[in-house]
């Protein structure tokens, strides 16, 4: 295993493809452990892990949570309140809180693009994005990626459709950096109007209807569509949506015949995905997706640890 | 502003530069009773003069800055006018046009006077104050153009703010005929622009952030070509920063319409990866464009399609810009950097030293309609001396006056301002 060469984890964009097969095969290991019952290590023992959330989540904070928790870090959660983020001064107040705490692990969401990376800039501790804006969410993408490979057994050539909308997905750009790292060839599926600009230039394939995107793909990998973005304009209706965006098994039966079926939660049942697909005990992976949340994240913290600035007080 | 009553000053050792004449030789100017009495290849010391040796250096019209905004009235956090002044006069400008979109907008003939009389009383920077071209800059309705114009408004703009209704823009184009006047718009498509904070494209498709496309400006410059047309009124638009808009503007003015422009430093020195990692200061209004725009700049400022070179400074204060990026103000910081930015494009190649100088002192003033920003005999001592070849470093923090927010910060330049006069009187070096 070669060191993390960083101290934060911002981003896979730019992360090189041993330091992110490092990090699935000690996430892989963690969720062996987790299995066998053996849940409990003492990595993190003298370590504070603080969870700064400025944007609601259960599934990402109840994870990073549990996985610090099972290292034997000292864990806290940290909710700050969309009126008093709006006042941009209090992220670098907290940060110097944060500083003042002698917090280890710092975990942040947040709404704004880059605000982890700000933060980065003024905090001590090592910084793990929970997801920013509509930038990135490398936890996700790392959990993702475990799972497919622990169904495929590898990520090489693997057709990996990324359905839905990709505009305002943090989800779909960390997997798109993570995926074509790793050799797969990624495709987007979408309503040009849920597309970034250029997507293509970032190493996909794009696509507009479904069944030409979804043929012979191994992974297809489900977005949430905010109910907001039917009010912004960028899709008319929801029932429109479902028709000819939303995975149904006549959709997904031009995948491959083994296609596993992801969705990084919470999902629209109805609207980007049919309960009877969701539900699918052998084509849905989206339990295991949660199941191997935990273990990346242990994988992360661990490896960060490792770069930490402060020793640890025994 | 009056003429300043001291000895007289004798500039030796210059190399005179006059880019309304094409002047570039050594020689001597003699400042008598705050005016340009007298240059030349070799002039005699009158009595009690003071000589200044310009060792070799360069000896310039002051900077005439055709778009800069202030803090005060009403964000005096960010900037006062004193701030202002003490960083045009480390720049070499010493005519700066403002922007009416301040806090309290400049849209009442007693507060554009207010702001005049506060450069008048500096003695080391004449403002000139824009007229607001709507009131309170919102686009909407013709603010008073004769009365502001009485008081002593050079042009009408609603600043950083577009006119982005059709019908007011064809009316304040029409009615500032009426008085000589043109209008100074901010070419962006406000309903296309709303909610980006970077160019559209992969680099903020990969970073997570609303785009602008660039043909937000293109299609606001074609409409307003298309209205000046129609009107038969003088446009001009701010800050132009794409080729395509560039084109347009190029054959409005091959056509024979009343279409001018300028552009700013950032958009001739920087691209958009100077926003990588989520820096700022980098966040400007337009935002950065692509390399191409960049260059397609820079040929425009080659050939004469753009008309002078403004700093767009846009005073901010620490904690506008120490925020997530898209909450982050826009706009930078750029009268202290504007000469030294402009003169590596000399110093790279792609203009020469008297067509660099020319857009940022005659070309503006005939924009304007003033007689400063030439060595005329007789005309005001407004002077920059400038060492061509001097090295320095932006460093945000170490900027003269109150804003720091330089999209320039550890950028090398290489040209110095060594002196400033207003009028005869030495105001900085």
């Amino acid at each position: 295993m070669i060191a993390y060469p960083h101290r934060h984890l911002l981003a896979l964009q730019g992360l090189e493809p041993p330091y992110i097969a490092d990090l699935l095969d000690l996430a892989e290991s963690y969720a062996l452990l987790n299995r066998s019952g053996k849940t409990q290590r003492d990595q993190l023992k003298g370590r504070t892990l603080i969870n700064l959330f400025f944007e609601d989540s259960t599934r990402t904070r109840t994870s990073f949570e549990l996985a610090g928790k099972r290292l034997g870090a000292d864990v806290i959660n940290m909710s700050v309140s969309q009126s008093s983020v709006n006042k941009g001064e209090t992220l670098l107040d907290t940060a110097s809180t944060l500083n003042a705490m002698h917090c280890d692990l710092l975990v942040v969401r947040h709404a704004q693009s880059g605000a982890p990376a700000l933060l980065s800039q003024k905090v001590d501790a090592a910084v793990i994005n929970a997801g920013d804006g509509t930038h990135e969410h490398p936890t996700q993408a790392l959990l993702d990626a475990l799972t497919i490979r622990r169904h495929k057994g590898s990520l090489e050539n693997l057709v990996v459709a990324i359905c839905g909308d990709v505009l305002h997905s943090r989800v779909a750009r960390s997997n798109i950096h993570l995926l074509s790292a790793m050799n797969c060839r990624v495709r987007v599926v979408a309503p040009p109007t849920l597309l970034p600009a250029e997507v293509e230039r970032m190493g996909v394939e794009v696509f507009h209807d479904m069944k030409t995107g979804l043929r012979d793909a191994d992974v297809v990998m489900m977005l949430r569509l905010q109910k907001e973005r039917m009010a912004g304009g960028l899709v008319p209706s929801a029932r429109e949506y479902f028709r000819f965006f939303g995975l149904d098994a006549a959709k997904l039966a031009v995948a491959k015949p083994d296609a596993i079926v992801m969705h990084p939660g919470p999902m629209n049942r109805g609207v980007e995905i049919d309960s009877a697909v969701a539900d699918d005990p052998v084509r849905s992976v989206i339990g295991e997706q949660v199941e191997m949340g935990v273990a990346v994240r242990m994988a992360v913290l661990d490896i960060l640890s490792r770069n930490l600035r402060r020793n640890a007080r025994p | 502003m009056m003429p300043f009553s001291s000895p007289d000053i004798l500039f030796t050792n210059a190399r005179l530069l006059d880019p309304a004449s094409g002047l570039d030789s050594p020689g001597s100017l003699l400042v008598s009773r705050g005016l340009i009495a007298d240059h030349g290849g070799s002039l005699g010391v009158p009595d009690g003069a003071t000589v200044v040796d310009c060792g070799g250096a360069v000896l310039a019209p002051g900077l005439i800055d055709l778009r800069a905004s202030l803090g005060e009235p009403g964000n005096e956090y960010r900037e006062t006018i004193d701030s202002a002044a003490e960083a045009a006069a480390a720049g070499g400008i010493t005519t700066l046009c403002a922007l009416p979109d301040t806090e309290t907008p400049l849209d009442d003939p007693a507060l554009l006077q207010y702001v005049w009389r506060r450069g008048e009383a500096l003695g080391s920077l004449s403002i000139l104050p824009y007229g607001a071209a709507t009131r309170a800059c919102a686009g909407k309705d013709l603010s008073e153009f004769g009365l502001l114009k009485e008081a002593g408004a050079i042009a009408f703009t609603d600043g950083t703010h577009a006119i982005g209704n059709a019908r007011v823009m064809r009316l304040a184009l029409s009615y500032a005929r009426a008085f000589g006047s043109f209008i100074v718009q901010h070419p962006e498509e406000p309903d296309l622009a709303r909610g980006g904070v970077a160019t559209e494209g992969e680099m903020a498709s990969r970073m997570g952030l609303a785009g602008i496309h660039p043909a937000a400006e293109s299609m606001m410059v074609a409409r307003d070509i298309a209205l000046a047309r129609i009107t038969k009124g003088h446009v001009h638009f701010a800050h132009v920063s794409t080729g395509a808009a560039l084109d347009l503007i190029r054959q409005a003015k091959d056509e024979g319409l009343r279409v001018t422009c300028d552009t700013a430093p950032p958009y001739f020195d920087l691209n958009e990866t100077a926003i990588g990692d989520f820096r700022t200061y980098a966040k400007l209004s337009p935002p950065l464009r692509r390399e191409e725009d960049r260059l397609a700049v820079v040929a425009a400022l080659q050939n004469g399609t753009i008309d002078a070179i403004a700093s767009d400074h846009q005073p901010r204060d620490a904690d506008d810009k120490r925020l997530p990026f898209a909450q982050a103000a826009a706009g930078g910081a750029g009268l202290a950097t504007v000469l030294g930015v402009t003169l590596a494009r000399v110093h790279g190649g792609d203009l020469s030293l008297l067509d660099a100088l020319a857009l940022l002192t005659c070309k503006p003033a005939t924009l304007l309609g003033l007689e400063t920003g030439r060595l005329t005999r007789g005309a005001l001592a407004d002077l920059v001396m400038f060492d061509l070849e001097r090295g320095w470093k932006v460093e945000a923090g170490k900027l003269p006056g109150k804003a720091q927010n330089s999209p320039f910060d550890g950028r090398p330049l290489e040209g110095r301002v060594m002196g400033t006069w207003k009028a005869g009187k030495r105001v900085f070096g």
